[in-house]
Formats: C-alpha cells, sequence, structure tokens
C-alpha cells in the first residue's frame, strides 16, 4: 500500500479530557506491558490507564497485540514484564482477587453447545460461587437484559451467532463485575443483536461499571467511548478522548473517487496535482477502496470546487467526492497509516 | 428492555478475596465449582450417551473375543489354572477404568482450543483442582458402572463372582488408578500443545501399558526383561489383586498378590503403592495448574 503520509510514529497524544467521567479513581493500570512469544513481539510496550467508570477504547490493526494486553490484564497471560494493576490489586500477584472483579468476554463465544443456556450461566454463577438466590436473581436479571428469556431453555448448539454472543455477554456479567473486558463484542453481529449490546454498554455505564472494549468498528468506539488507544505493532501510538484526538489532526477530510476503480497511475497523477493545491495538505491514497484518495484540506469553503475544477482541467472524471469533519477512522489513518477495514496480507 | 442492571457493581456481594477466605468457605467454594464442573461433564454425557455405550461394549468385545481366541489353548498353557476368560477379567477391568482416565484429559483439551477453558481458568476458583476433581468423579463413576457390568459378564460366562467385600476392594481399586490417570492426562491437556499431540501421546501410551503388564498373561509367562517392566508398571498392582481375588474365594487383605524380586506386596500394599501413585500424580501436577496457558 502507498502511504502518502507517513506520520505513524508522531504519535498523537491528546489532552485528557474529563467529560462524563465523574471519578478520577484509576480501574486498571498497565505500565510498559511487555510480552514475547518465541522472536515476536506481541506486546512491545504497552502503557494506559482507565479511570473507573469510563469507556475505554482500545483500537488497533490485527495482530497489534490488543489480545494479548487484555490476557494479561485478564489473568489468562502471563506478561514478561510490565506492571499490570486493578483497583489497586497487582495482577500478576493476587490474580484470584483481580478475576473476582473483572468479567472478560473473549472474541471468541466459549460456550458448551450440549448445554442450554441456562445450565451454562447456573454452571458460571457456581464457578462464581454465587448463592443459589443470588444465582435465581442474577440468571434472570442476565436473561432479561440480554432479551434471552425465551431462549434460556434450549440448547446452545441451536443458538444463531447473536444469540450466542449474547449469552457469553451474560455469562460474563453474572457476577456484577467492576470492570468488564469485551473483545470486539459486536463483530459479526445482525443489527438486533448489535443494538441489546450498544444498550447493555450504556446502561452498565451508567450504572458504574468501568468497560474496556476492542473493536472493528470505530463509528462504534466513537459514539461509546470516552477515551481510546490506539495501539500499532504492540506499542500506544495516540491516547485520548475520541472529540480531542479528532481535533488534534486537524482540517477537515474529503474522500475523493476519480474512477469507481481508478487506476493506480491515474491515482497518483491525481495525487500530484492535488498537492500542488494550497488547501490541501496531504493525500492519502487507499488501495483497498478502489484507489480512492483521502485528502486533508484546510476547513475552507470553496475546496471542493478547487479541486473538482483542477479535475477538469486534467479532463479527468470524477466518480464521487465528499467531504466530512474528521472521524475516528481519519484519526486511526493518520497514525496508523492504514485503514481499520483493510484485509490482511 | 427496561431492565436496569443492579446493584451497582461496587456494591456486588459476591466480592471476596482469596486468599483472605477462611477455610471452610474455600472448602465450600472448592465442592460448590467442583459439583457445577461434574455437572456439566455428566448433561453432555446424557444428551450424547455414544461414549457411554461404546465404553460398555468395548470391554464386553474384549473379555468375549480376546477371551474365546485362547479358548482351545490346553489348560494352564500360561501357568495359570482354570479358564482364560476368569483370567483375563482382571486385566479386562484394570484396562477399561485405565482408557477412560486416559482420556480425560481430551474433553479439557477441547474446551481448550475452544476458548472454553480460559472461562473457566477466568472464573476465581477456589482452586483449580476442581477441574481435575471434576473429570476424575466423573470418569470414577462411568468406570465403575463398566466394571459392574464386567463383573456381571464375567459371573455370566460362568468365571466366578467375588463376594461384596471383594466387588468393593476392585472398586477402591479402580477408582485409586482413575484419579492417578485423569491426573496424568490433565496435565498433558494442559502442557502439551493441541489435541494432535494429546491424541499421539494417549496412542503410545495405551497399548505398549497394556502389553507391557499383567492384564494379558501373568508374570512367569513373560521372559525376564519384561517382567521387570511388568512389575514396574503401576497397571500390575491395579489387575493382580483383583485377580488374587476372583482367583481366591476366601482372599484377605494380607494376601501376597504380587512376588517381585525386590519383595512380595500384599493386597492392602497394592492398594497402598497406587493410592501413592495417585497422591503424587495429583500433587505433581498442581504447579501446571497453576501456570497460566498464554
Amino acid at each position: 500500500m502507498s502511504i502518502a503520509i507517513d506520520n505513524r510514529h508522531n504519535g498523537i497524544q491528546a489532552e485528557p479530557s474529563n467529560g462524563g467521567v465523574d471519578s478520577t479513581e484509576i480501574a486498571i493500570v498497565i505500565q510498559n506491558l511487555k510480552k514475547r512469544y518465541g522472536t515476536v513481539d506481541a506486546v512491545k510496550n504497552v502503557s494506559l490507564e482507565v479511570r473507573s467508570g469510563e469507556i475505554f477504547g482500545l483500537l488497533g490493526p490485527n495482530g497489534t497485540g490488543k489480545t494479548t494486553t487484555l490476557g494479561c490484564l485478564c489473568t489468562l497471560v502471563q506478561p514478561d514484564e510490565g506492571l499490570l494493576e486493578v483497583y489497586g490489586i497487582s495482577v500478576t500477584q493476587n490474580p484470584a482477587a483481580v478475576r473476582q472483579r473483572l468479567g472478560y468476554v473473549a472474541q471468541e463465544v466459549a460456550l458448551d453447545k450440549m448445554m442450554t443456556g441456562r445450565e451454562l450461566l447456573e454452571m458460571h454463577s457456581d464457578l462464581y460461587h454465587l448463592s443459589k438466590a443470588q444465582q435465581i436473581d442474577r440468571i434472570q436479571s442476565v436473561l432479561t437484559t440480554l432479551d434471552l428469556v425465551e431462549y434460556a431453555d434450549r440448547l446452545i448448539g441451536t443458538y444463531s451467532g447473536g444469540l450466542k454472543k449474547r449469552l457469553d455477554l451474560a455469562a460474563g456479567l453474572l457476577h456484577n463485575p467492576q470492570i468488564l473486558v469485551l473483545d470486539e463484542p459486536t463483530a459479526g453481529l445482525d443489527i438486533e443483536s448489535r443494538q441489546i449490546m450498544w444498550t447493555l454498554i450504556r446502561q452498565l455505564h451508567q450504572s458504574g461499571t468501568t468497560i474496556l472494549i476492542t473493536s472493528h468498528y470505530l463509528e462504534e468506539i466513537d459514539a461509546l467511548a470516552d477515551r481510546v488507544a490506539i495501539l500499532d505493532r504492540g506499542t500506544v501510538i495516540a491516547l485520548g478522548s475520541p472529540q480531542d484526538l479528532k481535533k488534534s489532526i486537524g482540517g477537515d477530510r474529503v474522500t475523493l473517487r476519480v474512477r469507481e476503480f481508478t487506476p493506480l497511475s491515474e491515482a497518483t497523477e491525481v495525487r500530484e496535482h492535488l498537492l500542488k493545491l494550497d488547501v490541501v495538505k496531504s493525500v492519502t491514497l487507499n488501495e483497498f477502496q478502489g484507489n480512492s484518495l483521502n485528502l486533508v484540506v484546510d476547513a475552507q469553503s470553496d475546496v471542493l470546487a478547487q479541486i473538482e475544477s483542477k479535475l477538469n482541467s486534467l479532463n479527468l472524471p470524477l466518480f464521487g467526492i465528499s467531504r466530512s469533519q474528521p472521524s475516528l477512522e481519519d484519526v486511526y489513518l493518520a497514525v496508523t497509516g492504514k485503514c481499520i477495514t483493510e484485509p490482511l496480507n | 428492555m427496561t431492565q436496569i442492571i443492579s446493584p451497582t457493581p461496587s456494591a456486588s456481594s459476591a466480592q471476596f478475596d482469596y486468599p483472605d477466605l477462611s477455610l471452610s468457605i474455600r472448602i465450600l467454594h472448592f465442592i460448590q465449582e467442583t459439583r457445577a464442573l461434574t455437572k456439566r461433564l455428566f448433561i453432555q454425557l446424557i444428551r450424547r450417551p455414544s461414549t457411554l455405550i461404546a465404553g460398555l461394549v468395548q470391554p464386553l468385545m474384549w473379555l468375549v473375543l480376546f477371551g474365546a481366541l485362547f479358548q482351545n489353548a490346553p489348560d494352564g498353557f500360561m501357568g495359570t489354572s482354570g479358564q482364560y476368560q476368569k483370567f483375563l477379567g482382571a486385566g479386562v477391568i484394570v484396562f477399561t477404568a485405565f482408557g477412560g482416565a486416559l482420556n480425560a484429559g481430551l474433553p479439557v483439551m477441547f474446551d481448550r482450543e475452544f476458548g472454553f477453558l480460559n472461562r473457566l481458568l477466568m472464573a476465581p476458583l477456589a482452586s483449580r483442582s476442581s477441574i481435575v476433581v471434576a473429570s476424575a468423579i466423573f470418569i470414577m463413576s462411568l468406570s465403575l458402572l463398566q466394571t459392574l457390568v464386567i463383573v456381571g459378564t464375567i459371573a455370566i460366562l460362568g468365571a466366578g463372582l467375588p463376594n461384596v467385600l471383594g466387588i468393593l476392594l476392585i472398586m477402591a481399586i479402580v477408582m485409586v488408578l482413575v484419579l492417578a490417570v485423569t491426573s496424568l492426562s490433565l496435565a498433558l491437556a494442559f502442557s502439551l500443545k493441541g489435541h494432535v499431540e494429546l491424541i499421539a501421546v494417549i496412542l503410545v501410551t495405551n497399548l505398549p501399558l497394556l502389553f507391557a503388564s499383567t492384564a494379558l498373561a501373568p508374570i512367569s509367562f513373560m521372559p525376564t526383561w519384561l517382567q521387570w517392566i511388568a512389575l514396574l508398571n503401576p497397571l500390575s498392582y491395579a489387575i493382580e489383586p483383583i485377580r488374587y481375588i476372583y482367583q481366591h474365594p476366601d482372599w484377605n487383605l494380607n494376601a501376597i498378590a504380587i512376588v517381585a524380586p525386590w519383595g512380595s506386596v500384599s493386597l492392602i500394599g497394592c492398594l497402598g503403592l497406587l493410592s501413592a501413585f495417585a497422591a503424587i500424580s495429583f500433587y505433581s501436577i498442581q504447579p501446571l495448574l497453576k501456570r497460566s496457558l498464554g
């Protein structure tokens, strides 16, 4: 992929904002976390703090250390180096106390298809040592919250993907964790299940649960998260609230397609011409969207007209052009140099 | 969706910290989690009974087919007296239990590969031994059922039936052996890379241990080098006392079941050695359970 702007290691660091978070208590501390598998640095050096009660989004391309970081936090992976604390409790020294406070819902559902939903929840509530009365109460509560009541007594093997994901989350909520860790909770979900997830995440947020979430859907993180960290190659390269991060990269965004599928040579040529315009700050060529051009432009009103007349003078068509305020996707693109949706090579 | 999640997490009633909890509460928690994990295994068995059926049919095949193989051999050709099926019965009981216990790691390995085990390890278990104990209880129950069916079949084939105390001692031997081997199998499930490796280990362990034991032939029938191996094989210490009970209706706990170059071992001595084997297996895998899998 051709990267026109190379500011991937500039590491945008937005001023922290306290929007929406009334507590300054720190729920999670990760300091200089390192984890190596053989010769591969899964996590090179990750440091971040999650405040109590906030929704914290962890973003990054595949294989960038998100899941390993979560694994270390959730006592499943032994870190090589670094400090990990949950409400002041050392994850490595007192894992049992940390487990009590955490609910972890992994990317892949962890269910037993031979059990019914209710049987699975009963088993999990026993593993968290809930009393019989608490079990009845909590199981009913999570089934209702995740809209699973009518499926509770069916075999999990008969569930759809969305139902499985919801049940998996329900199991993670049984013990009322102070911190909920969600790895890609809405990946591949139908709209109904995604809506339920969103509503639930907001409800949990309101009731004071700290939520650490990873997602490939940047608009989802933009809408939900109080703060985000962007990980790339095992390190944090940007950290802040979505608003601050968007502000910090500046300018408006223009996405331009000369043709539906523009030849690479033509796109490269157009890029050179557009860069000569004063209002254009940078142009990124996106091979994964039919060689479209992503421009960062001055927040100036006639920029679209300028671009159109430029293309006109070059005798080139214009398949599509749109202008927008920077999104989290743009932040992501600016700091990592790639789209989160890009396929694995 | 009007449900509001309550109470607030900080007010959760299920908040406690190991190792600050008192021993009695930890024991209650251990029982609760073990019961839950055991229940899951039984739910799987009941809804998918093919393993149970196969587990009951297979030992009968051994008994009937392998027993028939030597039907026309001259009486006492192996230096034993009486029917070969009577001789073989003890071996079949032990090997059925051993096979079941050896495979106990497989479902755990599949749980590990499907991420289900991680979910269990994320729970604040009083002790991860509950995973081992649950598997052991499950396999023990199956093995006891198999043992009773085998004992019944041996009786039907006309090869004798021990008295009630004898049957109880056979069950005790089976249970101790199952605990030992289940522990080792789960240790493999926690330490090997994946189910392919686990199945490979199970395959290369199962038959050699069968042939290098007294299951199919008595010690006296073997060449000296094999005698040594058979006498070091823990399975022989399960097989011989059971065989003694079958062959001596007037057995007692102090009767000598095994004569080895380094000494004689009584029935109760065999049970003691097996118990030590089980205790060592169970405790030596604790570090494996405690470490993280990542």
